[in-house]
């Protein structure tokens, strides 16, 4: 009983990362499933067919490439644009200020099926025709926020005297910026862009409202959940969730390594604290 | 919660001293710009679509307006999706603040050396598909299931089962947003400095009352922060309602869905998005302000 009560708390941390794997378990199960009928939704028979046939079933892995193909896309430019904006935040002065922290922040506050309404309503009205770049546009926007907070983060975060030990060496403001401050950032740009591909791969509902007639993966997934998801999906699923969580850990180790720990998540988390901080008292 | 919680930004030593330049527009402008086109205007586009009219003979087609029937058609249709929604992503906040707050406290305070592995798990199930992880709740719920058929024998559920039922709704909302509770509970937390608790068992405070006046009130920031991230979202989503509830249980995001893309009754869609976000941004405005009035007493 003593024991219990002095491990209470723990027990109760491991049971909640627990909860949150049971249905990452249940996908990767249901992978070497062979369905009994056509949901793929209870345990009938053990198959490698998703596995040795991944793209075994049309429109599976033309949806998969074309779900990369935009993430990487709109990845590269918002990465670009968000970086652009966190320096101007950070290291320049200028006008209109709140208004460019609220037009920052609001995308992040903003319940997707709203962003995809009104995105498509432009889009509608405009007669411009929806499609992969529709999708493409989407997800730079919904994007540079994101890598805005966790650059800025980054940035501020900075110890500025090994910038000034720099220029006291006489270095050019260019050579600064190469050898010194880039280097220091790229960690924050990386993990930013990680995000940010995530955030594109996994869209669902800002995506359908703008695809027109294209299908994307998660777009692929939704048709398929009405009469029934194959179990390649399944299978590619748990394909990326495994690579995704190699490469964050890959990355903590690298990071862990170099003594400093810093979860992009956890920057916009933590951006997300500031802002409501500074809107509470506004 | 001014002096409670150090932003970002206050807690790094005064950064490199601001330049003004032209090179901050250059640097500024294209992401802005970007957002503007994308994010603002759209907004007023949403708001114009929905006062259009439609053009009499032409269905799916729509002129300009000043329609504002729209709006209280729109509003008798489907207000109770909004009440729906709104309580549904509230039950859901709270059960997702109970069930994070052990979990990021554990983090912020025991974890140790083991501390970036737990971060690292507790976003890693985003990595798998959204859609995929709230469609295996199917399988979880499943009548058949064991947990249905646990609270089946102890009689707790008034349907005899949960999936296709506003419950199945509230767990998938619950279990989807809630890393967003997770994180910024434990960026509150990790801030606190030990200390603070320490002294207050040295002014012989049990371990409940530090809890309660001392780390509480100073992770009230995350609270605040954690709430509006699950809630905000958990409002708007659609997928829960309409892979694990029945028709019965749809919510406002499914109406504006089918609307815009299947009915192609924009300016109907449009109404119903745009008071949507009206009373967001209402609701988010009121708490955050008391939020922030009732720490400073």
């Amino acid at each position: 009983m003593r024991w219990l009560r002095r491990n209470l708390l723990r027990i109760i941390a491991f049971l909640v990362v627990a909860y949150l794997f049971i249905p990452i378990a249940v996908i990767m199960v249901l992978s070497f499933n062979k369905p009994s009928g056509k949901y793929n939704i209870t345990w009938n028979e053990f198959s490698l067919d998703g596995w040795t046939n991944l793209c075994g079933v049309p429109g599976v892995c033309s949806s998969f490439v074309k779900s990369i193909e935009i993430g990487l896309f709109s990845t590269i430019v918002a990465t670009v644009l968000g970086t652009m904006v966190a320096f101007a935040l950070v290291r320049y002065r200028f006008r209109g200020r709140s208004t460019t922290n609220l037009l920052i922040f609001m995308p992040m506050a903003t319940p997707e099926v709203v962003m995809g309404a009104s995105l498509l309503a432009l889009f509608l009205n405009l007669r411009f025709p929806l499609g992969e770049l529709t999708v493409i546009i989407a997800h730079i926007m919904f994007i540079i926020s994101f890598v805005v907070v966790t650059v800025k983060a980054r940035l501020q975060g900075m110890d500025p005297r090994l910038e000034e030990a720099a220029r006291d060496l006489y270095s050019s403001p260019r050579a600064v910026f190469r050898y010194v401050t880039f280097p220091l950032v790229l960690p924050g740009i990386l993990g930013a862009a990680l995000l940010g591909f995530s955030l594109s791969f996994d869209d669902f509902i800002i995506s359908f409202f703008n695809a027109g007639t294209l299908v994307t993966f998660p777009i692929y997934i939704w048709g398929a959940a009405q009469r029934g998801i194959p179990v390649q999906v399944n299978a590619l699923a748990t394909i990326v969730f495994l690579v995704a969580l190699a490469i964050v850990l890959i990355g903590q180790f690298v990071a862990y390594r170099r003594r400093r720990s810093l979860e992009s998540t956890a920057i916009v988390a933590e951006e997300s604290l500031a802002t409501v901080d500074t809107l509470g008292r506004s | 919660m001014v002096a409670v919680v150090p932003s970002a930004a206050q807690a790094t030593p005064a950064a490199v001293a601001q330049r003004s330049s032209k090179t901050g527009y250059v640097l500024l402008i294209p992401g802005m710009a970007w957002l503007t086109v994308f994010f603002a205007i759209p907004f007023i586009t949403l708001f114009l679509t929905s006062l259009q009219a439609p053009i009499a003979g032409k269905s799916g087609k729509y002129q300009p307006a000043f329609q504002i029937s729209n709006y209280s058609d729109a509003l008798a249709e489907y207000w109770q999706l909004y009440i729906r929604s709104f309580v549904y992503a509230g039950i859901a906040t709270a059960l997702a603040l109970l069930i994070a707050y052990p979990l990021a406290y554990y983090i912020a305070f025991k974890a140790g050396k083991w501390r970036s592995l737990m971060l690292v798990l507790v976003i890693a199930p985003s990595f798998a598909s959204f859609l995929l992880r709230t469609y295996a709740w199917k399988t979880i719920l499943a009548d058949e299931g064991w947990i249905t058929s646990v609270m089946n024998f102890l009689h707790l559920l008034p349907d005899d089962r949960i999936l296709n039922t506003g419950l199945a709704v509230i767990a998938g909302l619950t279990y989807n947003f809630l890393p967003f509770m997770i994180l910024p509970l434990y960026a509150a937390l990790e801030k606190i400095d030990p200390r603070v608790q320490e002294a207050a068992s040295d002014l012989y405070a049990s371990p409940a009352t530090t809890f309660r006046k001392v780390t509480w009130p100073l992770s009230l920031p995350g609270v605040v922060a954690g709430t509006l991230l699950t809630f905000i979202p958990a409002a708007g989503d659609y997928i829960n309602a309409q892979l694990l509830g029945s028709t019965a249980d749809r919510m406002i995001g499914n109406a504006i869905q089918i609307n815009f893309i299947q009915f192609r009754d924009y300016p109907t869609a449009s109404a119903l998005s745009v008071m949507l976000m009206v009373i967001i941004l209402v609701l988010v405005f009121t708490y955050i302000r008391r939020a922030g009035t009732e720490e400073l007493v």
